[in-house]
Formats: structure tokens, C-alpha cells, sequence
């Protein structure tokens, strides 16, 4: 288990340095500077402030004291936020975006696994039918339509949940519904496709040809195999939650990181641009290394090493 | 391509030849697809949706005068009337004109960004699998590494690269979207390349990029257009995202995103504005996934009628 780990650990530091290359010349051979879009900046002073965070040197040499400095786990200085570091704004904004995430994955898997497995068992039903057209409309109604509907009617009509903020649980259920539904809308339809094709294969009829309870047989049987599809689909999930996750911070002002994403990327603040979405694309690997060990404990047909 | 999917069938079924004579893969397709009420009555409403989204705001003008751009802040925001089934916003512009050209907006970038993606995402999964090999290896860790890329931040830094026209918008998001099908394609092409059909081309002395364009990529074309349609809806809900974070189409050009996020910021007071765009983009991806749906399961050789 250790050896495999550390060899898929190994595996990923070509791709971490390609994506490092890649995003570095993404967003440094933008046109525009840090400095380009305020009020005009004397020359003495702006040569001053390029000094400050380097941009005077040539580019591969700011490029070898980025990488030096990444090792050494600094992301840099921001330029829009001169007093802060982009470790400082990271720190404040990702453990936000992340309690999103979680609440919505958590969400988006309660309601979708169970609205499946019902689907699934009660195939052609009325209950079928209702869980799969909800799925359909689940899945059509973008989060920037269902978030400002759910502020209407549970905030500001019914008065049940705060329209806005962060702080209490209270704050996170409007913002981590809006989220999850969508996945939860696919995660219903992948279980149910998941379940179907297990469930009149032989070794469901041999678990009830040997007495097993039928809820023995769904949970500890079916459920493995249909899980399948619905583990594949966690990391792509998880990575669209993060970065859909910016429409919601900004529908319900929650201080996560995504709307300094959006406003780094505009003023070009190079370094909490490289910053974010290097935290993002290693999140990302971790996740679909996660994803491949789980299938292997899911399903004993697949050889992980 | 109706040459193989024949061959087999006839080859299989002699005695039914004249039976099957004329049946192409597309004609059966179009057989299952007719019996898919859902998915029919989704391409009805769909047509119905773009042909009032081409011609609505002309006629729209012709007969009553609205157009989508001037402002006369004494029709002020009215609620939905006979004059206006959509109300008017704030600038007392009627709603439905505006959501119509919005839709259109919308329509267009998801149909012309799916295209660009679908082009792209055809020749590199076949150029990528044709050639086997290092090439394919090399060619498909560049897609792996772009999947571990934040899919949305990318878009975000091409289109403040590229600056916020509309021939941009759809460009980025077609030059990101495209790895589903390169995939899908590279798949196709593994199995494809080792027909006779190519052995016998390439016997003839068709050159490479014969064989690829001629007679690789047509014969792709099924799983092909099911991705496509599949991109379109999330091309629109993606363009809807920038749009609503301010990053898409600019005003006064309306688009869906931007008239719902207009609409999200005064809907306390003027409902309308909200809920007839979000609707109707609800309406257009609920119908188009469904359609996408059906033409999944007809153009699936495993479906038989």
C-alpha cells in the first residue's frame, strides 16, 4: 500500500511541474502588468514596485525564484493586496470554500445515492419516474437561478434561513444546497444506472438464493458495484464544486476564494493567479489519486498497483 | 459509415437482406429517437425556442416597436401585462425582447463553442490514437494534464487575456472543452485503425492525413455527435456563468446570464426580472439535455428497436 502510494506520489511530479510551466507562461505572457490598469504610476516608483516583486529580472530567472520559493511553500506577495501574502489569503479563503464543498458533496451524495437506489429498486414506478424527472430538472436549474430563488423564498419570504454572511451553520445550508443540487442530480441518475446493471446479474441472485434480506443484498451488494460510476464521477464533481463554487461565495457573500480569483485575474495579480490555481490542480491530483484507491477497495476485479 | 454497421448486420442475418437493404445507422436512429416522446416534444420546444429567438425581436419590433436596447425609464419596471408578458426592467425595456435576444445570445455561443470544441477534441483524439504510440502517449498526458487543470479558471484567464468580445467568449471555451471528445474519439480510433477497411486504404496508398480525415473521423461521427450534443447545454450554462460573474457577454447586448444576474439583484422588489430569464434558460437546458438523451440512446448500437 505504501510502495503504491509513493509510486503514484512519484508519477505526479512530472505533471505538477508541467502544470507549474504551463500556468507561469499562461499568465505571465498575458498582456497587461499588476500596475497597468490603476491611475498612472510615476516611472521612479513603478520601477520601485518591479524591483519589489522582481518583474525587472528576465523571465526565466523570476520563473527558477518562483519555483525555489514554491518548494519552500511561499507563493509570493499579491500586488492588488500589497500588505497581504498570497499563503495569508489563501489561508483565510480556502478553509471557506473548502466547508462549502464538503457540505454540498455531502448533500449532493445523501440525496443523489438515495434517490437512485430508489429509482433503481422501484424501476418503472411512479417513485422512479418522480426521482428521475427530478434529476432532469435538478440538473437543468444552474446554480445562479436556484441560489437567488432559494434567497427569495426561504430567506426573504419565509424568514427561515440568513439571505447572506458567514459565521454559523445557519449560513452554510442555503449556499451548500445551491451547490449540491446539480451533482446531486447526476450522482441520482449514475446510481441508478449503476444499480440497474448490477442488479440482475448472478451474484445478486445467488445472495437471494442464499437468503440473504433484501437490505442486506442492496446495501452490501448492490451498492458496491453501482458505486462504481458515482466514485469515477467524485473527482470531476469535486473539481467543478471548487470552481462553481465562486458563483455561489459571490450569490451569498461568502468570503471564500473564489471572488479573488475573478478579481486577480483581472488586475493581473500574477502570483495569487499561480497561487490559486496551483492549489486548486494539486487539490485536484489528490483528489483523482483518492478516487483511483477507493475504486480498488470498491470493486476487488480492479488491480490498483 | 453506414457501410460497416450494414455489413454486419446483413453479414449476420442473410435471409433478411431485403429487409434490412436501406436501413442505415442514422435511419435506425431516427426510428428509436421518433418513439422517445420526451425527447421528441424537447426538439419540438427546442425548434420552437429558436425560431422565436430568430425571429421574435424583429417581429417584436415590427408590430409593437420594442427593441432589446433603448431606454425609457417612463415605462419604468412595470410587472407582467398584456403590453409586456414579460414585464419591463428597470430601464422600462420590455423583458420578453430582451429575453429573447438573450436566449439567442445564449443559443449561439453554446451551438458555435460546442462546434469549436467538437473539432478540435475529433482531429487530436484521432490524430493522437492513428499514431499510436510515444505520439498517443504524449499527446494524452497533455489532455490528463489539462483535466487536472481548474476547467473554469482557465476560461477565466483566456477570456481577461483575450479581452470580452463574443467571437472570444465562445472561442475559449470551445479551445478548454474540448478534452471529452478527444477522448472519446481516441477510443473509436483504437478499435477502428485495425479494421480492413483501413488496411485496404492505406494499401491503396492513402496517405495519413487521408485516412484520418476519410475514413477514420467519419466513421467516429456517432459517439461524436452524442458528445456534442451533450456540450451544448453545458456550453450555455457555462457561458451563463461568466455572464453572471460580468465576465461574458457585455452590456447593453443582453444574454441570460447577465439579464439573471441583473434580475437576482433587484428580485426582491421586481420578481420578474429573475424568474422569466431563469426560466426560460431552465426550460432551454431541461430540453436540451433530454434531447441529448434520446439522441444518446438511439444512436447506441446497443439499443435495438
Amino acid at each position: 500500500m505504501i510502495r503504491l502510494l509513493s509510486r503514484r506520489l512519484l508519477e505526479l511530479v512530472p505533471t505538477v511541474l508541467v502544470i507549474v510551466v504551463a500556468s507561469f507562461a499562461l499568465v505571465r505572457l498575458a498582456p497587461g502588468s499588476p500596475f497597468s490598469s490603476e491611475k498612472e504610476i510615476p516611472a521612479e516608483i513603478r520601477q520601485k514596485l518591479e524591483a519589489k516583486y522582481g518583474f525587472d529580472k528576465p523571465l526565466p530567472e523570476q520563473f527558477i525564484r518562483y519555483l525555489g520559493n514554491l518548494l519552500k511553500g511561499d507563493l509570493g506577495l499579491s500586488t492588488k493586496y500589497p500588505q497581504r501574502t498570497v499563503n495569508e489569503i489563501i489561508a483565510n479563503g480556502f478553509p471557506v470554500t473548502l466547508t462549502l464543498a464538503a457540505v454540498a458533496l455531502l448533500w449532493s451524495l445523501l440525496v443523489g445515492i438515495t434517490a437512485g437506489i430508489i429509482g433503481a429498486i422501484r424501476q418503472n414506478t411512479v417513485w422512479d419516474h418522480a426521482a428521475m424527472t427530478a434529476a432532469l430538472v435538478g440538473i437543468s436549474v444552474p446554480s445562479f437561478v436556484l441560489g437567488p430563488l432559494l434567497v427569495l423564498v426561504v430567506s426573504l419570504r419565509l424568514h427561515l434561513l440568513p439571505p447572506a454572511g458567514w459565521g454559523d451553520w445557519q449560513h452554510v445550508v442555503l449556499p451548500g444546497l445551491t451547490l449540491g443540487t446539480i451533482y446531486a442530480a447526476s450522482i441520482a441518475r449514475l446510481t441508478r444506472g449503476g444499480m440497474l446493471e448490477v442488479i440482475r446479474s448472478d451474484f445478486i441472485r445467488t445472495a437471494r438464493a442464499k437468503g440473504l434480506s433484501e437490505r442486506l443484498i442492496v446495501w452490501r451488494h448492490m451498492l458496491r458495484g453501482a458505486l462504481l460510476p458515482v466514485v469515477s464521477y467524485l473527482g470531476p464533481a469535486v473539481a467543478s464544486m471548487l470552481t462553481g463554487s465562486v458563483v455561489v461565495e459571490k450569490i451569498f457573500n461568502v468570503p471564500g476564494i473564489g471572488p479573488y480569483f475573478v478579481d486577480a485575474a483581472f488586475n493581473r495579480d500574477y502570483f495569487l493567479v499561480m497561487g490559486i490555481v496551483l492549489l486548486y490542480a494539486f487539490f485536484l491530483l489528490f483528489m483523482n489519486l483518492v478516487v483511483d484507491i477507493l475504486y480498488g477497495f470498491l470493486d476487488p476485479r480492479i488491480d490498483v498497483s | 459509415m453506414k457501410s460497416i454497421q450494414q455489413e454486419t448486420v446483413a453479414g449476420t442475418k442473410s435471409d433478411e437482406i431485403d429487409l434490412i437493404a436501406g436501413t442505415s445507422l442514422w435511419h435506425d436512429a431516427w426510428k428509436r429517437l421518433r418513439k422517445n416522446n420526451m425527447a421528441l416534444s424537447s426538439g419540438v420546444i427546442m425548434v420552437c425556442l429558436g425560431v422565436a429567438c430568430l425571429c421574435g425581436p424583429a417581429l417584436l419590433g415590427i408590430m409593437w416597436g420594442y427593441d432589446a436596447h433603448t431606454q425609457n425609464l417612463a415605462y419604468g419596471p412595470q410587472p407582467p401585462s398584456l403590453q409586456h408578458p414579460f414585464g419591463t426592467d428597470f430601464y422600462g425595456r420590455d423583458l420578453l425582447v430582451r429575453v429573447l435576444t438573450g436566449a439567442r445570445v445564449s443559443l449561439s455561443v453554446g451551438v458555435l463553442a460546442a462546434l469549436v470544441a467538437a473539432s478540435i477534441g475529433t482531429i487530436y483524439g484521432a490524430v493522437s490514437s492513428y499514431n499510436g504510440g510515444l505520439v498517443d502517449s504524449f499527446m494524452m498526458r497533455i489532455v490528463d494534464i489539462l483535466y487536472a487543470l481548474p476547467y473554469m479558471f482557465l476560461v477565466i484567464i483566456l477570456v481577461t487575456i483575450l479581452g470580452k468580445s463574443l467571437l472570444l467568449l465562445f472561442l475559449a471555451l470551445g479551445a478548454v472543452g474540448w478534452l471529452l471528445t478527444a477522448r472519446v474519439v481516441r477510443g473509436q480510433v483504437m478499435s477502428l485503425k485495425e479494421q480492413d477497411f483501413i488496411l485496404a486504404a492505406r494499401s491503396l496508398g492513402t496517405t495519413s492525413r487521408g485516412i484520418i480525415f476519410r475514413h477514420l473521423i467519419p466513421n467516429t461521427l456517432g459517439p461524436v455527435i452524442v458528445t456534442f450534443t451533450l456540450t451544448v447545454p453545458s456550453m450555455i450554462l457555462q457561458e451563463a456563468f461568466l455572464s453572471f460573474l460580468g465576465l461574458g457577454v457585455q452590456p447593453p447586448q443582453p444574454s441570460l446570464g447577465s439579464l439573471i444576474n441583473d434580475g437576482a439583484n433587484q428580485m426582491l422588489v421586481f420578481w420578474w426580472t429573475l424568474v422569466f430569464p431563469g426560466g426560460i434558460m431552465a426550460i432551454m437546458l431541461f430540453a436540451l439535455n433530454f434531447l441529448g438523451d434520446g439522441i444518446r440512446d438511439a444512436l447506441d448500437p446497443r439499443m435495438k428497436i
